[in-house]
């Protein structure tokens, strides 16, 4: 083999292994099917922080940064946690759909179960009475006695009705 | 008495809507905001000038009052908004005209990851410090709500002009001059 062909084979050789290394770069890029479904798990607990949308409706230029963010970390193998964290630190924490629960955040943890708990309990206090009177009225329209006529009424009603006999 | 009690709760609920609508209609119209006093000559105090940010790309923080007794342009940017890109070439070219008047121009990155942040110092030759507001606290507190908006805050450390828009070479030229001629 002459040294021309050997250089020729060499270079074909470098530039096949080149393309391959740089097809597996990209298949390491996209995700994997386990790396898809955490990064839906992130983006629908984060929020654009620009367009105050959940990030995985947000089309806003910003939200594709933090989407492609979001990506790295997760090719880094980052956990939701770690993730979370990261998020935290660049964009702070309004970052997060869920606040975290303490200060004054701590009130969106406690007056939605609160309202609930008022309304359950409103409810357990009128509904029996509402069927209490319900009940007493039903009752009342049954040992109502009869409306009767007085006689002059009777009289008149019965010729009458004689009429149409 | 209680036959009152429900029309009684509804009407205060009705007048804490009002109230709230109130409020925020006010609220709309507020005249104090920057914007009007600077228009009408009032150079309100910039907000917040001691609150620490961090440096972008370096370690520890600065705040705006370090910048006291300098004319600090004060630019709202963030790497993923396409007019801040235009008008960053401007600034970068501005900075060398300030740092020889006693000034500087101040970046101030608006919801943004501070690698993409550094990456755009990188690209438009940024050589004025550039601090990261990342809770948008420091921003908002301008009355900021989009990018890019510049403030020129003069020696005293009051807001003297601003632009809520990308600025351009004119809006510098008709703006700069006389701040920077005032003394300290």
């Amino acid at each position: 083999m002459s040294t021309r062909v050997r250089t020729t084979a060499l270079t074909a050789i470098l530039a096949l292994a080149l393309a391959l290394a740089g097809g597996a770069t990209t298949a390491q890029a996209a995700l994997s099917p386990q790396d898809q479904t955490s990064y839906i798990q992130v983006v629908n607990d984060v929020m654009c922080v620009v367009c105050h949308e959940p990030l995985a409706v947000a089309q806003s230029p910003e939200a594709f940064q933090e989407r492609d963010y979001i990506r790295q970390l997760i090719a880094q193998g980052k956990t939701r946690k770690q993730i979370e964290d990261d998020l935290v630190t660049q964009y702070g924490p309004a970052v997060l759909a869920r606040p975290p629960a303490h200060g004054v955040n701590l009130l969106v943890y406690i007056v939605p179960p609160l309202v609930l708990i008022a309304g359950l309990v409103t409810l357990a206090i009128f509904i029996p009475r509402w069927r209490r009177r319900a009940r007493q009225s039903d009752a009342e329209q049954s040992t109502r006695p009869a409306a009767t006529l007085d006689p002059t009424d009777a009289q008149r009603l019965n010729d009458d009705l004689g009429r149409f006999a | 008495m209680r036959r009152f009690l429900l029309p009684g709760l509804v009407t205060a609920a009705a007048v804490a809507l009002l109230a709230l609508l109130t409020f925020g209609v006010s609220k709309q119209n507020d005249t104090s905001s920057i914007d009007s006093q600077v228009q009408h000559g009032k150079f309100p105090a910039a907000p917040n000038a001691h609150q620490p940010l961090p440096i972008l790309g370096k370690s520890g923080t600065a705040t705006l009052a370090d910048f006291r007794g300098k004319v600090v342009v004060l630019n709202v940017f963030a790497s993923w908004c396409d007019p801040c890109q235009a008008e960053a070439p401007i600034l970068a070219k501005e900075q060398q005209v300030l740092a020889k008047r006693n000034a500087t121009l101040v970046g101030v990155t608006y919801e943004d990851l501070s690698s993409a942040s550094e990456k755009f110092a990188r690209r438009y030759h940024i050589s004025y410090p550039v601090l990261r507001d990342v809770t948008g606290d420091f921003v908002r507190s301008f009355g900021t709500t989009g990018v890019p908006e510049t403030f020129v805050i003069n020696r005293q450390g009051r807001i003297q002009a601003l632009q809520r828009f990308p600025v351009t070479t004119q809006w510098l030229d008709e703006t700069l001059p006389h701040i920077l001629a005032e003394k300290s």
